[in-house]
């Protein structure tokens, strides 16, 4: 087996093909619950055979939002907080497979393309596996991302330009560089990590999918996954069939997928990223095409918001639920928001919003936040301050 | 020799415009179409170029500079 990622004649994306009568054999809700507190419980049904390279990702919580719900109009809301992962973003699902992967394939270094959280996951997931790393992203990611990543001492590589930038020299290195490119040459197995975030949320719904979903789409991939994670339980005979309404988030300054989705094209025309959610702003979604199709079959959709309408849906989310999400998460939120108010997920739907990526990385989004009160270390200072408050 | 693979991506305003037949005359690169999909406001092609390494690059420069979107073709993923 070779790590390739395209077909020689149609240039189309690989996806790795699996066995479900074998897998059926080899899975059952016990067996399932009955394993490790983390992403590798669904070790059978994921597309590796060497030792996992684990930091310890996945079974992360999904929390009941009642606070949150009552604030948007909904009875059955949960946030899925994939936050609370090793690197802080759910990228270590797909990393962690992906560099199980790698081994495998007995390379000695690993790459990628990356806007910050899948940098910081690479590097750190080479540092557990004793494995070289080069992580390339845009010069004007947020410091907080860089250093998220420079801290598991990879080769961390700045590159003058957008992420389309960066992923066009990466193609170019892959062809000269005997890496494992996280994102290209190991793409089919990354992809699959995904999954995990789909079979999660139904076996903590006690195994049942959701009625509608809301997740955040840059390549589009996250979202289909989840989607095909829903799937294979259903056809494994694990849950029931799926009716779930699958929605999708962007930010206004690039929603590639959602225009296509309003123009009713299945046709994804790139654009220039222009918006402070930087881990979704990919112009030229390279799954935008599958991901508008799932929407479309399960009879969800697609919608985008604006930069401000994302930090409010940040600040929503921690002021409700106490969960500090990146802009990503804020475009959810806001998302999920215009959603309900436009009466297209109703009140008793139970609904997950998938929240992936934690906002500490960025926070200087929302520094106007910040705005505290002064006083002297006494009491008639802090009652001369605050007394009219308290 | 060396062979790519990239996406050009058109605006309207080129869709009717013979930009790979010039590409393959203009410059030493063999176009090769592997996918496509073209409508009367928008298309896209995934094709492989092949030549020397100087001539894509100055192939895939004038395309740029005519208005079309080249992407590599790697599947890339990145998000969240």
């Amino acid at each position: 087996m070779q790590p390739l990622n395209l077909c020689d004649f149609c240039l189309s994306p690989l996806e790795v093909s699996y066995d479900y009568k074998s897998m059926a054999k080899a899975v059952s809700r016990e067996k399932l619950s009955g394993g490790p507190r983390s992403m590798w419980r669904y070790r059978d049904m994921l597309p590796v055979e060497g030792k996992e390279v684990d930091i310890g990702t996945g079974f992360t919580p999904l929390v009941k939002a009642d606070n949150l719900g009552r604030e948007l109009g909904l009875n059955r809301l949960y946030i899925k907080n994939d936050c609370l992962n090793p690197t802080y973003s759910f990228k270590d699902r797909v990393v962690s497979v992906a560099v199980t992967k790698a081994r495998e394939f007995g390379f000695d270094t690993i790459a990628c393309a990356s806007t910050g959280n899948l940098a910081a996951s690479v590097a750190a997931h080479a540092a557990k596996a004793n494995m070289k790393a080069y992580v390339f992203v845009p010069s004007e990611v947020e410091p907080g991302k860089l250093i998220g990543a420079a801290i598991y001492n990879p080769v961390l590589v700045t590159v003058k330009g957008s992420y389309d930038d960066v992923n066009r020299l990466c193609a170019r290195l892959v062809e000269q560089y005997n890496w494992g490119f996280i994102n290209i040459n190991l793409r089919p197995y990354y992809a699959e990590g995904s999954k995990t975030l789909g079979y999660e949320v139904a076996e903590q719904l006690g195994w049942r999918a959701p009625d509608c979903v809301v997740a955040p789409a840059a390549s589009g991939l996250l979202f289909t996954r989840i989607w095909k994670g829903l799937d294979e339980l259903a056809m494994l005979g694990l849950i029931e069939a799926v009716n779930t309404h699958m929605y999708l988030a962007q930010a206004n300054g690039c929603s590639p997928i959602v225009n296509a989705f309003q123009a009713g094209s299945l046709h994804v025309h790139p654009v220039e990223p222009d918006t402070i959610a930087k881990s979704i702003a990919i112009g030229n979604p390279a799954d935008g095409y599958y991901a508008l199709r799932v929407a479309r079959q399960s009879g969800g959709g697609a919608c985008a918001v604006t930069d401000e309408e994302a930090i409010t849906g940040m600040k929503l989310l921690a002021q409700t639920e106490g969960i500090f999400a990146e802009a990503a998460g804020g475009v959810v939120i806001a998302g999920l928001k215009r959603l309900v108010a436009l009466g297209v997920i109703k009140r008793n739907e139970l609904t997950v919003a998938f929240i992936t990526g934690a906002g500490p990385k960025t926070q200087e989004i929302v520094s106007d936040i910040v705005q505290p009160f002064a006083v002297q270390p006494n009491l008639e200072s802090f009652e001369e301050v605050l007394g009219a408050r308290v | 020799m060396v062979k790519r693979q990239v996406m050009f991506t058109f605006p309207q305003e080129l869709i009717r415009e013979p930009i790979i037949y010039t590409l393959s005359h203009q410059f030493k690169v063999v176009t090769n179409i592997r996918r496509a999909d073209v409508s009367e406001d928008k298309g896209w092609v995934v094709l492989e170029l092949e030549g020397e390494e100087k001539e894509i690059e100055q192939g895939i420069a004038w395309v740029t500079a005519k208005g079309v979107r080249v992407d590599p073709v790697i599947g890339d993923i990145v998000e969240g």
